[in-house]
Formats: structure tokens, C-alpha cells, sequence
């Protein structure tokens, strides 16, 4: 086992999701699961080979610098459940 | 009592000047209304997908040229991920494992003594939002309004070794960082506004040890005041631990200005386990030499190098140049006043003297200043032909102040001309000694504090307009 179930809740809260208890050993066991899919392909010899930075051989996509105009003050706020003062109302973030 | 070593790394975070956003092409402008410039990327819908400013690549490679750094060809960039309302994502794009600049440094000046603070790397990121609170503080409102005009407005982080031992070497670090910043043009370093953030990393360990103390990471310092004063009282809040027999704890703390005290943020603590994975959306930069030598080639005169030349060319003393040259504003508008000026040394005198204490009190900066360098330029030659005594300059400069006018102008409507005319000083020398024979008689008794009387009264008698060194000549004379 790499993963235990305390790991889980862990990851769980990082991530802001409620994982019931119940399922708690269901969760264990499929990260376990995932884990050791990955130990299959840690065994493969990658010495003198440069990491996969991304799989599209493909670099350098830039744009210029010019600003241009999103979208209006109206659309963005649009799926906002609540606003105040033209922001997106989220409740009090404790610091 | 043990003695203590202070050990200071800054992680500084810069906002570029560039007109669009880092990976969308929203406009960065600053202050607008809330949620003005966004659009579906900088507002992480769904399915948006980001592509890199160029400018954002060209500012990094120019800061960390001017910074000393190596810059690396192979660039990419990674997620940072973490909860929190000002980041519509949920993670924030940066540059993890590959950071475009490496192995830097700046040399600054503390008390006399050189020293090298190593940069251990730059890196590119993006801006989060801002959260603005409904109540007075924080811990009063019960909701904040998120506004994401600053939400991938692009960043460089710089960040120090662990090189600085006290307040004022982490301040003359900083202050040497923002010139540089300023002289390349890659951040207009307002550090109210933001543009310009410094995080300090504080640990003390007892003289002799080897291995550095547990630090403490401070936010929110947004004025060299602050970084001065944070660190003085950490270090001290740090020291009363340790005699206690305490432990320091290693967390992220908030400075509290009003109050002077540093709190710790314990919600920041989890955060720190950020889960960096390849931004899968962008696609690597391959930087070139012609890139790289074509940017140096551009570099302008940067901080150091001007101070050399103020010295050199102006004969400046290199404490005077250091100070001019701190401000890329302060340093420009010297150039443009010694291009008409006769005493170099005169227009740095002014500018660190009556001039910086003006715009001290009134809160402003030289590009707020009315006074242009022509003008203070013929102010100073105003002195230096004899025209001005350098207490009638004086007035003259409160007159430039209240209304944008000619020196030339302003002594000739307030009647202020230096009397230089040898006929006037005789008359009023010959007055004078008439009407003092006492003070005569005693300069010829060999009191030589007799002739700062007689000169006060021939002053006195000019309202101040006679040339004080004719004055001086010609009396001497009468006297003989
Ligand atoms: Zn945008």
C-alpha cells in the first residue's frame, strides 16, 4: 500500500472535495491501483533521455503584444452566483 | 546573552509593463473599474486556452541580463495549484523546475562596504485577482468582491540567496533592484500600487553555527520602510523565542503595518503543497543566442554605470551620484539640467538638498515636480555669474515653486538682482564706515570680527542684493 486512507483525505481536501467515509477504502484502493500502473513505467530505462516537457513537438507559440477587449463588464459577471460592487461576491476568506 | 546572525533572503516579485496580459490579450491598465478586462482565459473558463505575450519572454531575458544571470534557452511552464478566490483556475500558470534566469547577482553598497547578494533565479508567472473585503479589515467583512483585472497580468519573481545579515542590507538590495527595474523599463516599480512586491524570508542562528535557523516567511511589505522595520522586529520576536527556549515555527506571516507587528497567516500553511505539473496548454520556449545577444545589445545604461559617469564626467562625489542615481526619474532629470547648466556640481546639490526636501513634504516624486530641469539649471548659473546670492536663490526657488516662470523672470519682477556694480558697494562701503567708527576702530585694532558686523550692515542696507565678496574686497580696502 503507498497510499493510505489519511493520504486521501489529505488529497481530498487539498482538492476541496467531500470524499464520505464510506467510500473512503474505495478511493484508497483505486489511487493504490493508479500508483502501481505508474511503477510499471518507472521501471523502463530513461537514462540520457531529455524529460517530455510537452507531447506535441511543437515550441515557441507567441503572440504579439496588443491588447484587445475581452468580454463586457456584463457577460463576465453572468454566471457569478452573487456580485457586489462589480466583483464576484465569495463569502469571507480567513487570512 | 547569545549573539545572533541574521540571515535575509527576498523574493520580490515585479508586475511587467507590458500592454497585454501574459497569456490572454486583455489590457493590464491599472485602476479600472472591476472586472473590465477579462476575458474567457483570465477568467478560467472552461476550455480557454492561454498563449504566451512575447513581451513577457523579451522582459524577462532584458532583467535578468541586467541582473547578471545566466539565461536559459530551454523554457517551459507549470501549474502551481492552490484554493483560493483570486485565482479563477484554481492554479496559477509559473515556472517551476525551469526558470528562465539563473545565477545572478547585485552588488550594493551598505556603510562604506561592498557586498554581493546573490539571485538564485527569475521566473515567469502570472498575477492572481484581487480580493476586495466588504468591511473595514479582513476579519470584519463578512464577503469580499473579487476583481480579476489583475488576473494573468504577467510577473517576474526574483529571487535572492540567502545573502543579506541585516535590515539595511536587505533595503539597499531592494533599492538597488527597483533602479535596475526601472532604468530597464520592465516594471514601473510602484510600490503602493503594487507593481512591485517584496517577500522576506527571516531566520536567526547563533554566531558560529553552521546551519541557518528556521525562517519565517513575510508578506504584504509594500515600502522599504516596511522591509526595514518587519525584519527589525522579526528578528527580534525571533530572538525572544529562542531565550525563552522556544522553538521557531517555520510559517508564512502577514506584516501588520499600523501596528508594527508581524501575524502569522496560519491559513497559508496547507498551501505550500502546491502540486506543480506541466502546464499542459503551452507549449515550450526555445530561446536562440541571436534572441538572447540582440536583447543585451539593447540593455541600456543601468544604475552602476551611471554613477560611474556622474562621477566621471560631473565630478560628483560617488555618495551624491549614488543618490541621484537611485531614481531613473531623479537621474534624467539631472541629465536634461546639466545640458544647460554651468555648475554640475550646483544642479546635485539643489536636487539632494531643497529640491528632495520639497517634494518629500509634499509627498510627490520629481515627475510631479513643476520646476523643469531648465529652469533649475539657470537658477544655478544665476548663482554661479554672481547674479544671486545663494540666500536670495533661495527665495527665488520658493517663487519658482508657486509659479512656472523663468528664474531670469522671477529675480528681475522682485527686484532681486545682485548688486554688482562697484559704484553702489562704494557708496553704501563709504556710508557704512562713516556711521560706524567704533567697528572701525576696532578691525584696525586687529578684531577681525569687526568686518561680519560692518558687511551684516552693508547687507542690511541692500536688502541683501550686494555682492557679499565685493562687499568684503572693498571694505578691506577702505580700511587699509
Ligand atoms: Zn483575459
Amino acid at each position: 500500500m503507498k497510499v493510505s486512507a489519511d493520504d486521501v483525505k489529505y488529497i481530498a481536501q487539498l482538492s476541496r472535495l467531500t470524499v464520505p467515509e464510506t467510500e473512503m477504502e474505495k478511493f484508497t484502493e483505486q489511487f493504490n491501483q493508479i500508483l502501481n500502473y505508474a511503477d510499471i513505467l518507472q521501471k523502463i530505462d530513461t537514462a540520457g533521455i531529455e524529460p517530455t516537457a510537452h507531447v506535441l513537438p511543437v515550441s515557441n507559440v507567441l503572440r504579439e503584444d496588443v491588447a484587445k477587449e475581452g468580454v463586457t463588464h456584463e457577460e463576465a459577471l453572468s454566471n457569478a452566483p452573487a456580485v457586489h460592487n462589480g466583483g464576484f461576491k465569495v463569502p469571507r476568506v480567513i487570512e | 546573552m547569545t549573539k545572533y546572525i541574521t540571515v535575509i533572503g527576498l523574493e520580490v516579485h515585479a508586475e511587467l509593463k507590458t500592454k497585454s496580459k501574459a497569456f490572454c490579450s486583455c489590457s493590464t491598465a491599472f485602476g479600472s473599474a472591476p472586472n473590465t478586462h477579462v476575458c474567457p482565459v483570465c477568467l478560467g473558463m472552461p476550455g480557454a486556452l492561454p498563449v504566451l505575450n512575447k513581451q513577457v519572454v523579451e522582459f524577462a531575458i532584458r532583467a535578468g541580463l541586467a541582473l547578471n544571470c545566466e539565461i536559459k534557452k530551454f523554457n517551459k511552464f507549470d501549474r502551481k495549484n492552490y484554493f483560493y478566490p483570486d485565482l479563477a483556475k484554481n492554479y496559477q500558470i509559473s515556472q517551476f523546475d525551469k526558470p528562465i534566469c539563473e545565477n545572478g547577482h547585485i552588488d550594493v553598497n551598505v556603510n562604506g562596504e561592498e557586498k554581493r547578494i546573490g539571485i538564485t533565479r527569475i521566473h515567469m508567472e502570472e498575477d492572481a485577482g484581487k480580493l476586495v473585503h466588504s468591511g473595514a479589515t479582513i476579519s470584519t467583512s463578512d464577503s469580499s468582491a473579487v476583481d480579476y483585472n489583475r488576473a494573468g497580468v504577467p510577473l517576474i519573481e526574483i529571487v535572492s540567496e540567502p545573502d543579506m545579515r541585516s535590515a539595511e542590507e536587505a533595503r539597499a538590495y531592494m533599492e538597488n533592484l527597483k533602479a535596475i527595474l526601472e532604468y530597464t523599463d520592465v516594471c514601473d516599480c510602484k510600490m503602493q500600487e503594487g507593481s512591485l512586491r517584496c517577500d522576506a524570508n527571516i531566520s536567526i542562528m547563533p554566531e558560529g553555527a553552521k546551519e541557518f535557523g528556521t525562517r519565517a516567511e513575510i508578506k504584504n511589505l509594500n515600502s522599504f520602510r516596511a522591509l526595514v522595520r518587519a525584519i527589525e522586529y522579526e528578528v527580534e520576536r525571533q530572538k525572544e523565542i529562542l531565550e525563552d527556549g522556544g522553538h521557531i515555527v517555520q510559517e508564512t506571516r502577514t506584516w501588520d503595518d499600523a501596528n508594527g507587528v508581524t501575524l502569522s497567516m496560519r491559513s497559508k500553511e496547507e498551501a505550500h503543497d502546491y502540486r506543480y505539473f506541466p502546464e499542459p496548454d503551452l507549449v515550450p520556449v526555445q530561446l536562440d543566442d541571436a534572441w538572447i545577444e540582440r536583447v543585451r545589445s539593447e540593455l541600456p545604461e543601468l544604475p552602476a554605470q551611471r554613477q560611474a559617469r556622474l562621477v566621471k564626467e560631473h565630478g560628483l562625489p560617488e555618495y551624491d551620484a549614488s543618490l541621484i542615481v537611485a531614481t531613473k526619474a531623479m537621474a534624467e532629470y539631472f541629465d536634461e539640467a546639466v545640458k544647460t547648466a554651468k555648475d554640475s556640481k550646483g544642479v546635485s546639490n539643489w536636487m539632494l538638498g531643497d529640491v528632495s526636501a520639497y517634494l518629500n513634504n509634499e509627498g510627490i516624486t520629481i515627475s510631479e515636480f513643476k520646476v523643469t530641469p531648465a529652469h533649475l539649471a539657470e537658477l544655478v548659473n544665476l548663482t554661479k555669474d554672481g547674479v544671486l546670492s545663494s540666500k536670495l536663490a533661495k527665495k527665488v526657488f520658493a517663487e519658482m515653486l508657486k509659479e512656472d516662470k523663468a528664474p531670469s523672470v522671477l529675480v528681475k519682477e522682485l527686484g532681486l538682482e545682485q548688486v554688482s556694480d562697484e559704484g553702489a558697494i562704494l557708496k553704501l562701503v563709504e556710508e557704512t564706515i562713516a556711521e560706524n567708527p567704533q567697528s572701525v576702530a576696532d578691525f584696525k585694532a586687529g578684531k577681525d570680527k569687526a568686518i561680519g558686523f560692518l558687511v551684516g550692515q552693508i547687507m542690511k542696507k541692500s536688502r541683501g542684493k550686494a555682492n557679499p565678496g565685493m562687499v568684503q574686497k572693498m571694505l578691506k580696502e577702505k580700511m587699509q
